[in-house]
């Protein structure tokens, strides 16, 4: 039998590896795999939780978190697209002309 | 552990996944043959009758001849996933046996949510085409490989949506109990099969099949008239063997599974001593999916290949509507009985 | 045998995350990603929920990755490396950075550390019918919601990806 905190510890340590990517990382595809580690640690968390307390809302939170990192990863990749269309390159800090 | 690992229900699961696993790469390397002796019938040649009587050991000959080519790699292709590719496309095919009932007791293991597992396990084979297609640093197989992986995913949604019927009348997910649900006869004779309730289901699931394992009259993404050999151009001897393989795999497991959706499983007339009734019903089961691989081999013989754009329309504007159509009507059929 | 479980897929899942951040070229990051969402599921399977892992599977790993990867090989990116040059006002935020984000660890970990260690004994059933009952009759209106939602997305990429508007 597994404790219910070492599936915690363990999503805490795929969040902070997500969060890491996400502030270190230049490329922008490689920040959106960044949010889909976050998304996936917090998807980790939710079931643990739904399998400790013996209730189904945790996993049905799950299927809408899924579908909204679904939606989510279609509009970005149109989006990066786009963008790499206009300017050859994906490091985001190429796309700073409103920065003062 | 030990313990369990010497216990009598652990050899028992080993025997099973020997003979299951056995049987399965058996049969492979006999469709291989099986097709190339009906190609050639229908074309009216006799095709490999040279190795063994009648060609009976023509797979032995190709296994050996692939194992002995020359191992080539093409210039500044990408090593790693050149070499993972094939493993990427052979594994999910061979992984989605583990769950295929073959007998009422001859099967692997059957969770709760074995079709799902099926289907996942498909959809993870598609990355074995993109890879080997974008690892080969060339532009056929870069051509091969996107039109094919888009051709899989247009036509998985078909595939995956016409089952729902089926679904929604046997009240389960797990491959063992939609056997199970389809025990018994209707007046006496007419056995209770899922194909008399949901016929278009039956139509629209066997179309995407075919689409979806890349097979004529929807290969063009593979076929020597257009694209070489498509994501497999450049692979040559026992990487090419496997990708070979995944193909032939992914045929029979989506033949298994029309069986076991629309057909029955190894359901079927049980008569004779008790030997003969414990080995019955995995001789329907056999037949009932030798009848959906002939069918295939005698499609690719007979039917000419269609363009891509209309294959691309024909998925998303005809299959899809089709079988959500087809959710809704036995979803109000189901509702009103 | 279910810790053994559990170590393995939970080292091959914090393997794979790091190397997704440690790769140079974006397709081996999301090759490394689609490795962490299996393994994510198999520890879904651990812990009875053995419908959303196959879903897991299906949506993330099968569907949004496949559209992941096709990006990345139709913008056919070889690894960048002006990346390195440009950025190098930013470059001594890392050695803060890191640090911090170990401390916010340990800070989730101490207080989550005595959380739950009794074992329940109702067993919940992660199949699609308890899933279903819930979603069909409590939780009709976010369902009928995020379909909205997922239409709107659509519309929203093809706009996106078109090339004249």
């Amino acid at each position: 039998m597994i404790p219910l905190n070492w599936y915690l510890i363990l999503a805490a340590v795929l969040f902070l590896v997500g969060v890491l990517g996400f502030f270190l990382k230049r490329n922008i595809i490689a920040l959106l795999l960044s949010v889909e580690i976050m998304l996936n640690a917090v998807n980790l968390t939710f079931v643990a939780f739904s399998s400790q307390h013996a209730q189904i809302r945790g996993q049905i939170f799950v299927f809408f978190v899924l579908v909204v990192a679904a939606a989510e990863a279609a509009v970005g990749l149109a989006l990066v697209i786009a963008m790499f269309r206009n300017r050859e390159s994906l490091n985001v800090d190429r796309s700073n002309l409103l920065k003062w | 552990m030990i313990e369990y690992l010497t216990s009598r229900e652990f050899l028992i699961l080993m025997a099973k996944m020997i003979a299951i696993f056995g049987g399965v790469m058996t049969a492979l390397a006999y469709t291989t043959l099986l097709e190339r002796r009906v190609m050639a019938f229908v074309q009216m040649r006799p095709g490999p009758n040279r190795v063994g009587p009648f060609g009976l050991l023509q797979p032995l000959a190709d296994g050996l001849k692939f194992m002995l080519k020359e191992q080539v790699v093409p210039t500044n292709a990408n090593v790693l996933l050149y070499y993972a590719a094939p493993i990427v496309a052979l594994i999910p095919a061979l992984l989605s046996f583990s769950v295929i009932p073959f007998g009422p007791d001859l099967k692997i293991t059957d969770v709760s949510v074995s079709l799902l597992f099926v289907f996942a396990i498909t959809s993870l084979g598609v990355y074995g085409i993109v890879l080997g297609g974008w690892a080969s640093n060339s532009k056929y197989p870069l051509m091969g490989a996107m039109r094919a992986s888009a051709q899989m995913l247009s036509y998985e949604l078909s595939l995956t949506l016409s089952v729902v019927g089926v679904l929604m009348i046997a009240h389960t997910l797990s491959l063992g109990h939609l056997v199970t649900s389809q025990q018994g006869t209707w007046f006496g004779f007419i056995p209770r099969w899922n194909i008399f309730l949901q016929p278009v289901a039956f139509l629209v699931y066997v179309i995407s099949a075919v689409a979806e394992t890349n097979r004529l009259p929807f290969d063009l993404a593979e076929s020597e008239q257009e694209l070489v050999a498509g994501w497999h151009t450049e692979y040559s001897g026992m990487k090419f063997a496997m990708f070979f393989l995944a193909e032939y795999a992914n045929m029979v497991t989506v033949s298994c599974l029309a069986t076991i959706l629309f057909l029955g499983g190894w359901n079927g007339p049980m008569f004779g001593p008790w030997w003969l009734q414990m080995a019955l019903p995995t001789v329907w089961f056999v037949m009932k999916i030798s009848v959906f691989i002939f069918a295939y081999i005698m499609v690719r013989a007979t039917v000419p290949r269609i363009r891509y754009d209309q294959l691309m329309q024909f998925g998303w504007k005809v299959l899809l509507p089709l079988s959500v159509a087809n959710i809704l009507i036995t979803s109000l059929a189901v509702a009103l009985s | 045998m279910i810790q053994i479980l559990f170590f393995l897929f939970a080292a091959l899942a914090v393997g794979a995350a790091i190397n997704v951040l440690v790769q140079k070229h974006v397709l081996y990051s999301s090759l490394s990603l689609i490795v962490m969402l299996t393994s994510i599921s198999a520890l879904f399977v651990l812990l009875q929920a053995e419908f959303l892992a196959v879903i897991n599977v299906i949506v993330y790993a099968g569907a949004i990755m496949v559209l992941f990867v096709f990006v990345i090989m139709l913008l056919n990116l070889p690894a960048d490396p002006s990346d390195e040059k440009e950025t190098d006002r930013l470059r001594w935020l890392k050695f803060i950075g890191i640090p911090l984000g170990i401390f916010l660890l340990l800070l989730v970990g101490a207080t989550v550390w005595n959380v739950g260690s009794a074992a329940n004994t109702t067993q919940m059933p992660g199949t699609a019918e308890a899933i279903g009952q819930s979603m069909f009759t409590e939780y009709l209106l976010p369902f009928e919601l995020t379909s909205l939602l997922i239409l709107i997305a659509l519309m929203g990429a093809v706009v996106f990806a078109k090339k004249d508007l």
